[in-house]
């Protein structure tokens, strides 16, 4: 019946090739010079001068370093609940004499519905100079840094980049395997070789962390079940490689780094634990067979008898706690660059 | 209605073999008669156009498009839709049921087509194809096509469950209409905002893997294998997979009743231009690999693909200045698909002229069943665009008709400058001479 009208194009056998591919994107962004949105906005110079400014933050008088950014206003803006990250970021603005707001989502107009974009501006016109933002989705320090112009922070955005914790990270490193190195260039961590283990999918932390530190020619193993680590996940840039033998891993590094499986970012994943435990939990018996002077990091919550045992995260090769305490130091050199790289009209 | 005639251009209508200077006049609302220049045998009295150097074409069909009327009048109305759909070029639009209320019944499907909606072109109605498109009973086809509606389907959601789309396929083809499936495999795709792959990693946003598209498809395909002693059709909305597309030319070299269309964006962006969380660049299907870009490029070169549509999907400014997995899907549309389809398959991949314009024209009327349109010939709707094919210029996303400005392609260079929209015999649009 009525069909029989519908012609249909032949299909030829021979394909032709285009000429021409469309245009590539633009990626180029207007950042604010002070933002730290990703470790990528980083040159490996401005790496280098944050970790030199953030040790000699450190050894300041604290009278001294209290009138830095005296009574500059910086806002905390969190979506997500935080111990480490919130706490260190306070610390470090409040240690350099700035006022400190926190807005989170549980006790402020985001409830009522209040988008990122007016809350940003709401900041802005209640005065914040520099705005340093946690949320759960990702993208969201770009779309904040858009609205507002202001220099945004970058202090975890879901499951996409923390870089002020890669940079925490990354002098944690250096304490233990370049000691007495002030300053890094592209072969700082060259022959140093990082595990990340478990949950790398949903981390912002194994992101940041594997982007930046194959910058300092380290090479980063990624190790988890498919679940948790796609096989993809190797084409993230260079120096990244995935290895799923946790023990062959652990052979090969000088540092180990455990990550938390991410329970409210699983959208109904499920896994066997015991499993998961069999394969891949650091243990104090695993660490000593197969890396018995590596150094062992964890961004924290750590969840003992699971991803580590308490043994390891309280144990000799254990920074964890070094990594809490280094995240003032580089916090306070982040949240100066936001505010004077503004002042000096370029990036510092 | 004044009669028009128009004068001194180039008439390009592959449906009818025409393709050489000709005059054409048009009366009520139809095309009255064609011939070498002056030598029309009537035509006195008539308001003249002057088409010397443009080409003249049957207007231009977009069989997939959200004019958000009724329910969302913030986004789009029926006559601010058609308006930038006349400046695009087009003459025809079919627009999908995802409104509020969804167009599952026959009051809705009147309603679109109602004067009062002030269009500018003419709008086809795409009815749900499933009791708001909840995909599970099927509404009255008969009834639905007696009203306007030119084919059936649950575009944005998808119908999953085998023996609903099965009966969905053989229903429609008893009312003799095309069923669109919006092919995605939700199961698949929760939570997800664009593409999977390495840039979904990269950007930490859970991606929809290319199988939720594919699968669907090939589970279609095979339902439509069990139909085939009906005449079932099925057309795939805006294809975005290679492994989809193979499905399809497979389905088709077996004697099948299965077509397909193809976006612009599509075909020439990946999942690349997503960049730092634009919001412009996400749609559903989301942008894919280089690959699957490619392979839609190819399988309009090849023939597989049957058509270009927009899926113009309008959003207001607000809605998209929000975290990218909070954002609507889908971008505009209308204002770029003649200028972005001539500047790269004509001008570049140097496909024929006649051959871009039947992709937007003839061949969508083909696939909905628009008697008399998507051709010129004497006798059919007076639906014109007349055009400069040899005009560059640059899309600037302000200058659009549409309620909405959610492009990608703001800034893009374009070919083929639009003069004279005609609908059934009405200028529709006529752009400011230079």
């Amino acid at each position: 019946m009525l069909r029989c009208r519908l012609r249909m194009n032949p299909v030829s056998t021979t394909v032709r090739r285009p000429r021409l591919t469309p245009p590539v994107p633009v990626s180029a962004f207007p950042y604010n010079p002070g933002s730290l949105l990703s470790v990528l906005d980083l040159s490996v110079e401005s790496v280098s001068r944050i970790l030199g400014r953030a040790t000699e933050l450190e050894r300041e008088d604290p009278q001294v370093r209290s009138r830095i950014l005296a009574k500059r206003r910086i806002a905390l803006l969190f979506y997500e609940s935080s111990t480490r990250t919130r706490t260190s970021f306070e610390l470090a603005a409040k240690g350099l004499g700035a006022d400190t707001t926190l807005v989170s989502s549980l006790s402020s107009s985001i409830e009522k519905g209040e988008s990122l974009k007016d809350t940003g501006l709401t900041l802005r016109a209640l005065g914040a100079e520099t705005i340093i933002l946690r949320h759960n989705s990702s993208g969201a320090a770009w779309l904040l840094e858009a609205e507002t112009r202001l220099p945004v922070l970058n202090a975890g955005d879901g499951m996409h980049e923390h870089p002020t914790q890669a940079l925490l990270d990354l002098r944690t490193l250096l304490a233990h395997l370049r000691p007495g190195v002030e300053t890094v260039t592209a072969d700082t961590l060259a022959g140093v070789t990082l595990t990340i283990v478990g949950d790398i999918l949903h981390s912002r932390v194994a992101r940041s962390n594997m982007l930046l530190l194959p910058r300092l020619g380290a090479r980063v193993l990624l190790c988890g079940p498919k679940e948790l680590l796609p096989e993809l996940a190797a084409q993230a840039g260079p120096g990244v490689f995935v290895e799923r033998d946790f023990e062959a891993a652990l052979r090969q590094s000088q540092a180990v780094m455990m990550l938390r499986i991410q329970a409210e970012r699983l959208a109904g994943l499920q896994l066997d634990l015991n499993d998961y435990k069999a394969s891949y939990q650091l243990s104090g018996q695993r660490l000593a067979a197969h890396a018995p002077t590596a150094v062992v990091l964890h961004p924290g919550p750590i969840i003992r008898g699971l991803e580590v045992t308490a043994g390891v995260a309280d144990g000799a090769q254990s920074a964890i706690l070094e990594q809490v305490h280094n995240g003032v130091a580089i916090r306070m050199a982040v949240v100066e660059r936001a505010l004077k790289a503004t002042e000096n009209g370029g990036r510092a | 209605m004044m009669d028009l005639v128009i004068r001194g251009g180039h008439l390009l209508d592959p449906a009818a073999g025409v393709d050489g200077m000709k005059d054409i006049l048009l009366k009520d609302g139809r095309v009255a008669e064609i011939a070498s220049p002056g030598k029309l045998r009537h035509g006195e009295g008539a308001q003249s156009l002057d088409a010397t150097g443009l080409t003249v074409t049957p207007g231009l069909i977009d069989m997939h498009v959200h004019l958000r009327e009724p329910g969302q009048a913030y986004k789009e109305t029926i006559a601010t839709g058609t308006a930038a759909a006349a400046a695009g070029g087009f003459t025809s639009v079919a627009a999908m049921p995802n409104t509020s209320p969804v167009n599952d019944s026959t009051e809705t499907t009147r309603w679109m087509q109602a004067p009062e909606r002030g269009a500018a072109i003419r709008v086809f109605p795409i009815a749900a194809a499933t009791r708001g498109s909840k995909g599970e009973s099927i509404n009255d086809y008969a009834a639905l096509r007696a009203a306007g509606a030119v084919a059936v389907s649950d575009d944005g959601l998808p119908i999953l469950k085998d023996n609903v789309m099965r009966e969905v396929l053989a229903a429609a083809a008893r009312a003799g209409l095309t069923v669109i499936q919006h092919a995605e495999d939700t199961r698949l795709t929760q939570g997800a905002s664009m593409n999977l792959g390495p840039m979904s990693f990269k950007l930490g946003l859970r991606g929809m893997p290319p199988e939720a598209e594919s699968g669907l498809v090939e589970r279609d395909i095979r339902l439509v294998t069990e139909l085939r002693d009906t005449p079932a059709h099925l057309h795939v909305a805006h294809t975005s997979t290679a492994a989809a597309l193979a499905a399809v030319r497979q389905a088709r070299r077996s004697g099948l009743r299965v077509t397909c269309e193809v976006a612009p964006h599509h075909f020439l962006l990946t999942d690349e231009h997503v960049g730092l969380y634009n919001t412009h660049a996400k749609m559903c299907p989301p942008l894919r690999s280089a690959a699957d870009r490619d392979a839609m490029i190819e399988g309009i070169l090849d023939g597989v693909v049957d058509a270009i549509a927009t899926d113009h999907a309008p959003h207001a400014t607000h809605e998209k200045e929000v975290e990218f997995e909070h954002a609507p899907n889908g971008i505009t549309g209308l204002d770029t698909a003649l200028g972005l389809s001539l500047y790269w398959f004509h001008k570049e991949w140097r496909l024929p002229l006649g051959r871009v314009l039947s992709l937007l024209s003839a061949q969508p009327a083909a696939l909905l069943g628009l008697k008399g349109r998507g051709t010129l010939a004497v006798g059919s709707f007076a639906d014109v665009l007349v055009f400069d094919p040899k005009a560059e210029w640059t899309y600037r996303a302000t200058d659009t008709k549409s309620k909405s400005r959610n492009t990608p392609f703001d800034g893009w260079a374009m070919l083929g400058k639009v003069r004279w929209t005609i609908s059934e015999g009405r200028i529709a649009f006529g752009a400011a001479a230079d």
